[in-house]
C-alpha cells in the first residue's frame, strides 16, 4: 500500500510500476486533473490546503477497507497539495486485481469516498476572483 | 489547560491564522472550541457553511470533549481530487 500527500507533481507511470505484481492481471490508474473551467468561469490555477498527516491516515484507512472489500493486490493513492497548474494531476488512485472488474469497483469506490472523507481543499483562482471549494462535509464514524 | 488548534482552507483565511494554541476550560467539547475562537479572532464569526471537527487527527463528533494537549482541527466541505464537486 502507497499512501503519499506531497507537492511534488505525480507520474502516473511510477504508480502503476508501485501496484504491478505478476499476479495481477489487471491495473486500474485513475487521474484527477485540474479543469480549465467550472461554474462557467475560465479557472487560472487551484491551491490545494491539506491537514497532511490527517489526509494520510484517511486515505490509508479507506485503502485498507478498499482491500477487505475487494481481492486487490495493491494500491496507491497519492494527493498533490499546493499550486496546481491546468492540466496538471491532482489525485492519482492506482489500484492492482487479478481481474478488471474488482480493480475498477475499487478503484471508483475509492476516488469517491476519499473526495468525501480527505481533509484536502482547493481554492480556485479563476478570471476575476477566487474562492474556496466548498463539497462534502465529512462526518465521524 | 492548553489545546493546538488547526485552521484550514476558507477559516485559514479567515481568522488570518492556519494554527494556534488556546488556553481552554475544563469540559469543553470541540463546538465550545470553535466559539471559543470565533471570540479570538473576530473574522470567524461570519462562518456560516457547515463544520466538521478533528481531535488528534480523527473525525469526532461536536460534542467531543478535548483534553489538554489534544490538536483540535475545524474542517470546513472537503473538496479534494481532481475534477470539481458537484455543485
Amino acid at each position: 500500500m502507497h499512501i503519499e500527500v506531497t507537492a511534488e507533481p505525480l507520474d502516473p507511470q511510477q504508480a502503476v510500476e508501485l501496484v504491478r505484481r505478476d499476479d495481477a492481471g489487471a491495473v486500474v490508474v485513475f487521474l484527477g486533473v485540474v479543469r480549465d473551467h467550472n461554474l462557467g468561469r475560465r479557472v487560472l490555477y487551484l491551491e490545494y490546503d491539506a491537514y497532511p498527516e490527517m489526509a494520510r491516515r484517511v486515505m490509508r484507512e479507506l485503502a485498507e477497507e478498499a482491500m477487505g472489500r475487494w481481492p486487490i493486490v495493491d494500491v496507491a493513492v497519492l494527493h498533490r497539495i499546493g499550486h496546481l497548474e491546468v492540466g496538471e494531476t491532482s489525485l492519482l488512485v492506482a489500484v492492482s486485481s487479478p481481474h478488471r472488474a474488482e480493480a475498477f469497483e475499487a478503484a471508483h469506490w475509492l476516488v469517491d469516498r476519499l473526495k468525501e472523507r480527505a481533509p484536502i481543499w482547493k481554492k480556485e483562482v479563476f478570471e476575476g476572483g477566487e474562492e474556496w471549494i466548498e463539497g462534502e462535509l465529512p462526518s465521524p464514524r | 489547560m492548553k489545546a493546538r488548534v488547526l485552521l484550514f482552507a476558507r477559516l485559514k483565511d479567515l481568522a488570518g491564522v492556519s494554527e494556534a494554541e488556546v488556553e481552554i476550560g475544563e469540559g469543553l467539547t470541540a463546538a465550545d472550541v470553535f466559539r471559543l475562537l470565533q471570540g479570538l479572532y473576530p473574522g470567524l464569526a461570519s462562518y456560516d457553511a457547515p463544520l466538521a471537527y478533528a481531535v488528534n487527527a480523527r473525525y469526532v463528533s461536536p460534542e467531543h470533549p478535548v483534553r489538554d494537549g489534544d490538536e483540535v482541527a475545524f474542517i470546513p466541505p472537503v473538496s479534494g481530487g481532481g475534477t470539481c464537486t458537484s455543485r
